[in-house]
């Protein structure tokens, strides 16, 4: 379910890093929380991004989520699936939904990221506060 | 009392069923220090006929039978009674706001027809459905610009309503928003030779109203060439929404900002009225109140829903476009029922009696010796003149003859002294214009 | 003590609140335009006819609106009259919407309001000719000034989120001349949507601050949240649960030590009118709801008015213009407003509504506080008998409204939406659902003082048996509605591909 070679953020994105550019997009527990995704909002190509800082929202009927940038970095593609068929987040959360590429300033940041292992745990953890 | 349905002994029972003995026992929770022992100090308790008769009392205080010629935002417009009648109907009058669609099919049907007039009549692509009023529509339409641009300063007209401007300038105080005035020409329009390119760089908006507080209308395409060539948004108020009938809406702003009042809802001291707020489709997410969109429900059948409420205070609170809530529904609906009725031809021909009237009227007021328009510009219904002598002193002499004169600029402007806006509409008779002319022209006759 | 399941009365097809019957259908207006027909004629002009390109110049004039409808009196009449027929209404039965207090809007106060002298006058007429005006504006302000024990008022917001606003700029400025507006303004957990929203248009950073286990205010820990930095605490009271905050003075008194002030927002004062004043327990500025307490109609979601109530030291920054009455006993609206913190609308209110509300304190004068009881009696006599079918998550003294959750339903997959859709087939406009949010599954009831026993105990049989129901046969309680025009409509694709508008084809 969640891909091994992925890191993971409390804030359920999740990271893909090939040589120094990472794919960024939200768990499929994120969007099982959100609902029906109706609206994604990135920003440009060029933006700078910090960790821990928001850069968008995907939105629902009746929700709203911001998405948190895991690592610092350049943005330097948007995913343009999502602008006519942001439902495919519901669908495809790990793969084809990504919502943003960028240039990573300090690949060292992504060792300090969840494993899929960690992530995992981390989100039975929250699932059991929930239902308390 | 007549609005409360329970009989003593019910109050009994359902004490009873509770498990209490008397309904002081339901308010311990308030600490005994702050529970009030004798009956507030209030007027009443009135019958139904004294009610009427107090509000009788008060209407006869006002100017019941008076004719004025004050335009200034609100506008005195034939109404229908049956849009009133319609209004009145308790299902549109006594009912909610619309968040449970299955049971609220009719207002929000309405208000779809709202949001399509609001758009072919404003040239706009999306409307929403209701601000307050044109002053803070107006000014949630700025917001919206600064959100749009990231940009924090702001050009707008002297020209824009004078409330409006303060009502804006209320509002960007505390927002980090720089709003700078620019005055206007001999034509009454803003003087666009103050638009300076690298000014309009970091300008987030131009603001103008057309027709503007002069009366004169503005030269709305030539602005947005200007305003868009350097990355600026150009926010167009209208307070007269019945010019719209013969005068070329706004396409090309980016939001207009509108007062719906003309559309057949009373003066009424100044509110309640109907804001508008209409843009293009791209800036849709930006737009603040609600907003009633059309679907489908599983067996096909269509329905309107509120939609995109991401936008609002209920779900994203600190973050929302606005901190809007209740709007003003009933006139909304109160618009679009006159709108229905009036209709294609109806608000063309409405608008073309007030021009009519307007123009006579000012022939009129120019014939009397030291009368001259003030500026050059077209005007729609309402036109400024200068006088020879102080317009309160005027203003004060035609209240006798129960004249409501025209607005005087020279306490907002002034440097526009002895000057005045008259407004004519379609229900000022001829023979009521022509008795001002002659009040004013013998007023004038009198000596210093 | 749950009770077995067959205690519960199956709904009987002709008992009960509704039974289902025809309505009409009804299209688009634009649907039914065609050339040629008109609602409404005019008076002939009695003026020489101006061509407009002529008159304005052909820049600027304008061919006909396209796609506007042209359609008959009748064929308008209809059509208005058969949408009116798919809404609910408080005419028609109970809203239990919790917060929003849906009473009765008395027809009387249509009848003065439409009165020729009151619905023609000017706002910027004279104040010689608009007495009567300005003393309906005095009038209300004195009752309410009255009714909340506060010093000085204002009429012009428009709403319940601008009074907020106000209130927020007017505390502003107070603490400017004090010499540090400060940053912050302290919200809790269960607070309204646009106590937040209003907050950041007032240039301050929203702190939440978590309620306690009681759905309070965390009054044991209040004292580290309140730095010097904080302006204000917003609050509700009684809170979105319906509980009144007991510690009210020693919340009042932490935030006095420090200089900062507490707002309240007044949507519960339903609960408060004629039994206690806000002004009496350490409240500084707060805004009272028209369009709840003070019965002005809902209208399909406004016009409301906001009027925000303040003490003495809050007076100098009243919005302008502030209406006085002169020493000749004469009114004004006085502009020479040197500290106002400005203007927050045009003109001077939503008077129609302002006058709504005059009629409504008028009706009731000092017998105001028997509407209070009421609405607590109903709530409370609501709560006992739906105490065993629905869990409560805060056991405390309910005022005017009564919170429970879907925790016993959610067992079988049925949670407040599903209920709240069901409650529509018995002919009850649903409870508000999802707030407060500190309430997961969140059934917030608020009857009012309007409803007679009757009506609160169909309400309590309807609710019963929608409990049966989602214990017997949930799927019919998460399908609901059955019975209505449109089932759930597609919100998703609502969001996804707005349709905002009517095009022709």
């Amino acid at each position: 379910m969640y891909p091994a070679d992925y890191r993971y953020t409390k804030q359920h994105e999740w990271i893909k890093v090939q040589g120094d550019i990472g794919t960024i997009g939200i768990t499929d527990y994120a969007q099982q929380e959100l609902g029906d995704v109706v609206f994604v909002d990135v920003p440009k190509v060029g933006a700078k991004l910090a960790p821990g800082k928001s850069f968008g929202s995907v939105e629902s009927v009746k929700a709203v989520s911001e998405i948190y940038s895991p690592v610092s970095g350049e943005v330097t593609e948007t995913n343009p699936l999502l602008v006519d068929t942001p439902e495919k987040i519901n669908t495809d959360p790990h793969n084809s939904a990504w919502l943003i590429k960028l240039k990573l300033a300090d690949p060292k940041e992504v060792a300090a990221l969840m494993d899929a292992a960690a992530y995992q745990a981390y989100i039975a953890a929250q699932a059991k506060e929930h239902s308390a | 009392m007549r609005y409360l349905p329970k009989s003593p002994s019910e109050r009994q029972e359902m004490l009873a069923a509770i498990g209490t003995r008397s309904v002081e026992d339901l308010f311990t929770s308030i600490p005994e220090k702050f529970r009030l022992r004798a009956p507030l100090d209030l007027p009443g308790p009135l019958s139904e006929s004294e009610i009427i008769q107090y509000f009788q009392a008060r209407a006869a205080e006002n100017a019941r039978g008076y004719v004025s010629f004050l335009g200034a935002g609100v506008y005195q417009h034939l109404r229908s009674v049956a849009a009133d009648a319609l209004i009145q109907r308790g299902e549109f009058l006594t009912s909610y706001t619309p968040y449970q669609a299955e049971f609220a099919q009719g207002t929000l049907t309405a208000i779809f027809e709202f949001q399509t007039l609001m758009c072919q009549i404003t040239g706009q692509e999306v409307a929403n459905a209701s601000m307050y009023d044109g002053s803070t529509a107006l000014t949630e339409a700025v917001l919206m610009a600064e959100r749009l641009t990231s940009r924090r300063h702001v050009l707008v007209a002297r020209s824009v309503h004078p409330e409006y401007r303060q009502v804006l300038t209320t509002y960007a105080k505390n927002l980090g928003l720089e709003i700078e005035e620019i005055g206007y020409t001999a034509s009454g329009q803003l003087d666009r030779a103050a638009l300076k390119p690298e000014t309009l760089a970091r300008t987030a908006a131009v603001v103008v109203q057309s027709p503007n507080f002069f009366g004169v209308l503005e030269e709305v395409p030539a602005l947005a060439e200007v305003a868009h060539g350097s990355g600026a948004l150009l926010v167009t108020a209208i307070t007269e929404a019945v010019s719209l009938g013969i005068v070329r809406p706004p396409a090309e702003a980016d939001i207009v900002a509108m007062e719906g009042q003309a559309f057949g809802i009373p003066p009424s001291y100044g509110g309640p009225y109907v804001g508008v707020i209409a843009t293009r489709e791209k800036f849709v997410r930006q737009m603040p109140g609600r907003l009633a969109g059309q679907t489908t429900d599983a067996t096909g059948n269509r329905g309107f829903v509120l939609t995109l409420a991401t936008r609002e205070q209920h779900i994203r609170r600190e973050k929302a476009t606005s901190n809007i809530c209740t709007n003003e529904a009933l006139y909304a609906l109160a618009a679009t029922i006159h709108l229905c009725l009036i209709g294609k031809e109806g608000l063309r021909e409405q608008a073309l009696q007030n021009l009519a009237k307007a123009r006579f009227a000012q022939a009129e007021l120019e014939k009397i010796p030291g009368v001259r328009r003030v500026f050059t510009g077209p005007t729609f219904n309402e036109f400024s003149l200068e006088f020879p002598r102080s317009v309160k002193m005027i203003n004060a002499e035609l209240l006798k003859e129960k004249i409501i004169g025209p607005f005087a600029l020279g306490t907002q402007y002034p440097e526009l002294t002895k000057r005045a806006v008259i407004c004519v509409t379609e229900t000022t008779p001829r023979a009521e214009i022509e008795r001002f002319a002659a009040a004013v022209r013998r007023i004038l006759e009198r000596p210093v | 003590m749950n009770p077995k399941i067959t205690d519960l009365e199956a709904p009987a097809k002709n008992v009960g609140k509704a039974r289902a019957h025809v309505s009409q259908n009804e299209g688009l207006i634009f649907e039914q335009s065609a050339p040629g027909k008109r609602g409404m004629e005019l008076p002939p002009l009695d003026v020489p006819a101006v061509d407009p390109a002529a008159a304005l110049g052909s820049q600027h004039a304008r061919d006909s609106i396209e796609g506007f409808p042209e359609v008959s009196e009748i064929e308008v009449i209809r059509h208005f009259t058969r949408l009116s027929t798919w809404n609910y209404a408080i005419d028609l039965g109970m809203y239990p919407l919790g917060s929003c207090t849906m009473k009765y809007n008395p027809r009387v106060n249509e009848f003065v309001a439409r009165l020729d002298g009151l619905a023609s006058e000017h706002p910027e007429q004279p104040a010689e000719v608009s007495q009567g005006c300005l003393r309906i504006l005095y009038d209300l302000q004195k009752c309410l000034l009255s009714i909340t024990g506060m010093d000085a008022a204002t009429l012009q917001p428009a709403a319940g989120a601008q009074g907020e606003l106000t209130g927020l700029l007017m505390i502003r400025a107070y603490l400017e001349s004090q010499g540090n507006p400060r940053h912050k303004v302290l919200i809790p957990d269960s607070a309204h949507g646009t106590n937040p929203a209003s907050v950041v248009i007032a240039g301050y950073e929203v702190q939440n601050i978590k309620s306690n286990s009681r759905g309070q205010i965390d009054t044991d820990h209040l004292r580290e949240f309140v730095t010097d930095d904080v302006a204000a605490l917003m609050l509700t009271n009684p809170s979105t649960l319906g509980v009144f905050e007991e510690r009210i003075a020693e919340i009042a008194a932490i935030l006095h030590e420090r200089g900062a002030l507490l707002y309240m927002d007044g949507a519960n004062m339903n609960a408060l009118a004629g039994v206690t004043r806000p002004g009496d327990f350490g409240v500084d500025v707060m805004h009272l709801n028209l369009h709840k307490t003070f019965s002005t109609p809902h209208g399909g979601g406004g016009p409301g008015a906001g009027p925000v109530l303040a003490k003495k030291i809050l007076e100098p920054f009243l919005p302008v213009p502030v209406v006085v009455q002169k020493p000749d006993g004469t009114y004004v609206l006085d502009h020479n407003r040197p500290k106002s913190v400005g203007r927050v609308r045009a003109f001077a209110g939503n008077f129609g509504v302002l006058l709504r509300a005059l009629a409504y304190t008028l009706a009731y004068g000092p017998g105001i506080r028997q509407a209070t009881e009421d609405a607590v009696l109903n709530a409370n006599y609501i709560r006992k008998n739906l105490e065993p079918y629905f869990d409560l998550p805060y056991n405390l003294p309910s005022m005017h409204e009564v919170v429970f959750s879907d925790a016993r339903q959610k067992v079988k997959g049925v949670n407040t939406m599903d209920i709240a859709k069901r409650l529509i087939d018995y002919g009850f406009h649903p409870y508000t659902t999802a707030f407060p949010l500190i309430v997961p599954g969140a059934m917030m009831i608020e009857p009012t003082e309007s409803e007679s026993k009757q009506e609160c105990d169909l309400f309590i049989d309807a609710m019963r048996s929608i409990a049966a129901e989602a214990d017997a046969t949930p799927d019919l309680v998460k399908t609901a509605p059955h019975s209505t025009r449109v089932g759930r409509l597609d919100e998703v694709a609502a969001a996804r591909k707005p349709i905002l508008r009517w095009k022709p084809a």
